[in-house]
């Protein structure tokens, strides 16, 4: 099954800032109690959306200018702690298909990556610009162009870094990896019977 | 020119080069939990795909299980449904599984090395960010994605970008009253929550040569925590000597063999390092976090910053945020805060020298009335020989409460949580928003030894003043 190729992806945007917002945060660990990713975009960001009685917090995605954003703004370290998946799934379930931050947790990167949700890194300055823009203009209309590794909207643009082989599998329809892995199967076994694991 | 162990394992695991220049690692041993492992089962269920090599995979059940009782059906239905989940999986599967009921249940990261499941120069995923734990046997051990876990479930191997290796040395002896806690806590403190991003980190120094293995899992630990996805201590005389006769360790006639393997895959005297950081053990205060993230730490002795005392203006803004939600003030000392919650165990400190270490000092002792403690040992086994030595009593005769195996108030998935805004002294590894439970749950982490001395005063407090160490 061949996977869509991801070169670019366009959307609105929603300025979320902080640095080091760790995946607890994106899903608090008491909704992972599931065997499914159903229904996990509900809580994505709860703690910091909603009071204790379920009303809304002030919190960016709960104003709705910003309703309808697919693109994430945040600062440096976006994504780190625990390796749970949920929150990308959360993310992705809720509507946010792309992320440009100032800096990604690692694992956290990877698990967009085999979802498809493109992470770019931005300077910190090119962000708060973005963010003012989006500000001013909720439904500026921003492009991430992995081709050509940079961020468009209005009439401005900034450059983004993404490591190559993210960008490679992305941009070339194999973000997810399964496929490629289980055709290696006899090199597998191979390494296999090289270390004498089984 | 010689090569780091980390090297040494990555050359031996890679398969291929894929296409998008990834390495297609080979991965030894594959831990499983409850929480992120049903999603997996699920995605190979749709696409009729097998556990390619189910004798390398481990379950254990360790995030939902409550601590008081561990009686199945849980009085939690999700929590029940998770572990059935597990159940179903793990026969469909044909995986080995620690249940509750095999007496070898805790947490993943406490049940691989006491099996022997964890040896040197393999590699080890877990869908769990702590798996860097395993690391101190010399082991490559870093957390997985729930699609990677479906990856190794099917092929025994995962798409991974190679790290650069940092060395960081410690050297010399600590200080009375430090332990291998404030010593990860300490270099989290110096370069920062996301100073380890595309890095291993090697430990070493005499530091770490004269560290017990379980002091160099709790270090290994909390790599995470700075950022780097794996950390590892080279393996040694004391890495064999824990692992002989182990269930899983390699058995008498084998085992000349198999260490002299486990002893050249060490890094060679000649590696070269992409980074090198030194420090000093005698430099290594008790450190305690303030705010809301693992590098937010200061030694116990000093005040809480203030967001004028910041450098940058984004320094300044977290500083703020954090103080806002711990409610502190800023400028204050640290020691004194008050403290309604205490807790030992986890991943991190919940083995049993950290039970035996708090014992030591904890007998004629009392838990402050105003302080609810509990002890929660990291896994069955931990409980049998803390029991065995008499360490349950004198932690309940002080006033804690003695849990059943679990990850438990770490990450609050069980009933263990934090009400409103109480603070917890925890010897766990997060202090993230909402981290234990309550959404405005406060979070101190420290060494078990502080957490008592916390749960002792009532307040967040010197250890060594407590229990009149030497300074």
């Amino acid at each position: 099954m061949a996977l869509a190729k991801v070169t670019h992806f366009t959307g609105l945007g929603v300025y979320v800032p902080g640095s080091d917002i760790d995946t607890d945060r994106i899903i608090p660990a008491r909704f992972m109690k599931c065997v499914t990713f159903d229904g996990l975009g509900e809580f994505l960001f709860y703690d910091v959306r909603k009071n204790e009685d379920g009303s809304d917090k002030a919190h960016p995605l709960n104003d709705t200018r910003f309703k309808g954003a697919t693109i994430l703004l945040s600062g440096t370290n976006f994504g780190c702690g625990s390796s749970r998946e949920h929150a990308p799934q959360a993310l992705y379930r809720y509507g946010i298909k792309a992320v440009i931050a100032e800096s990604f947790a690692e694992i956290f990167f990877g698990n967009c990556t085999t979802l498809s949700m493109p992470c770019v890194v931005a300077t910190g300055d090119d962000i708060r610009a973005l963010a003012s823009a989006v500000e001013a203009d909720p439904q500026l209309e921003i492009k991430i162009d992995l081709e050509k590794l940079r961020v468009f909207y209005g009439d401005k643009n900034f450059t983004v870094f993404m490591p190559e082989t993210a960008r490679e599998a992305l941009t070339t329809g194999n973000w997810d990896p399964i496929a490629e892995l289980l055709e290696n199967k006899d090199a597998v076994d191979k390494t296999i019977r090289a270390l004498g694991v089984v | 020119m010689g090569k780091t162990l980390f090297e040494k394992v990555w050359d031996s695991h890679s398969v291929a080069t894929l296409g998008n220049g990834q390495t297609q690692l080979l991965i030894d041993t594959h831990l499983i939990h409850e929480v992120t492992s049903p999603q997996a089962f699920g995605m190979l269920r749709d696409l009729g795909l097998k556990v390619a090599y189910p004798q390398r995979t481990f379950a254990t059940v360790d995030h939902i299980v409550p601590t008081d009782s561990q009686v199945s059906p849980f009085s939690d239905p999700l929590a029940e449904a998770m572990i059935q989940e597990l159940n179903k999986n793990a026969v469909e599967f044909g995986v080995t599984y620690f249940n509750l009921s095999s007496g070898k249940q805790g947490i993943v990261h406490v049940v691989g090395p006491e099996q022997g499941i964890t040896q040197p120069g393999t590699t080890i995923a877990c869908g769990d960010s702590h798996t860097a734990t395993h690391g101190a046997f010399g082991a490559i051990a870093f957390g997985i994605g729930t699609t990677q876990v479906r990856d190794v479930l099917a092929t025994q191997t995962m798409a991974l970008s190679k790290m650069k290796v940092r060395r960081i040395n410690v050297d010399g002896k600590l200080r009375a009253g430090v332990y291998a806690k404030d010593v990860i806590l300490h270099i989290i403190r110096l370069l920062g929550a996301n100073g380890g991003i595309g890095h291993a980190y090697e430990y070493g120094g005499s530091l770490f040569d004269a560290f017990s293995m379980e002091e160099r899992m709790t270090v290994c630990n909390m790599s995470i925590e700075g950022g780097a996805r794996c950390g590892y201590v080279n393996p040694d005389e004391k890495t064999f000597e824990y692992l002989k006769g182990r269930p899983y360790s390699p058995k008498s006639e084998e085992w000349d063999k198999t260490v002299a393997a486990w002893r050249a895959v060490a890094s060679d005297s000649d590696a070269v390092y992409d980074d090198v950081v030194n420090i000093k053990a005698e430099d290594v205060p008790p450190t305690v976090t303030w705010g809301v993230s693992p590098d937010q730490a200061i030694a116990v002795t000093e005040n809480v910053p203030t967001s004028e005392s910041a450098t940058s203006e984004a320094q300044r803004v977290s500083i703020k945020e954090a103080l806002d939600y711990m409610k502190f003030p800023g400028g204050q000392p640290i020691k004194g805060t008050k403290v309604d919650v205490a807790f030992i165990g986890s991943c991190t400190n919940g083995r049993l020298s950290d039970f035996r270490e708090v014992a030591h000092y904890l007998k004629g002792k009392h838990v402050a009335s105003s302080v609810k403690a509990i002890a929660v040992p990291g896994s069955q086994i931990v409980d049998v020989m803390a029991r065995q030595e008499g360490l349950d009593k004198i932690f309940t005769d002080a006033g804690f409460e003695w849990r059943g195996a679990g990850c438990s108030m770490c990450l609050a998935m069980n009933p263990d949580k934090l009400v409103g805004d109480q603070l917890c002294a925890s010897s766990s590894n997060r202090n993230f928003k909402g981290r234990q439970g309550s959404p405005t749950g406060r979070t101190v982490l420290m060494s078990p030894l502080m957490v008592a001395a916390a749960a002792i005063t009532g307040s967040v407090a010197d250890a060594r003043e407590v229990f009149d160490l030497s300074v």
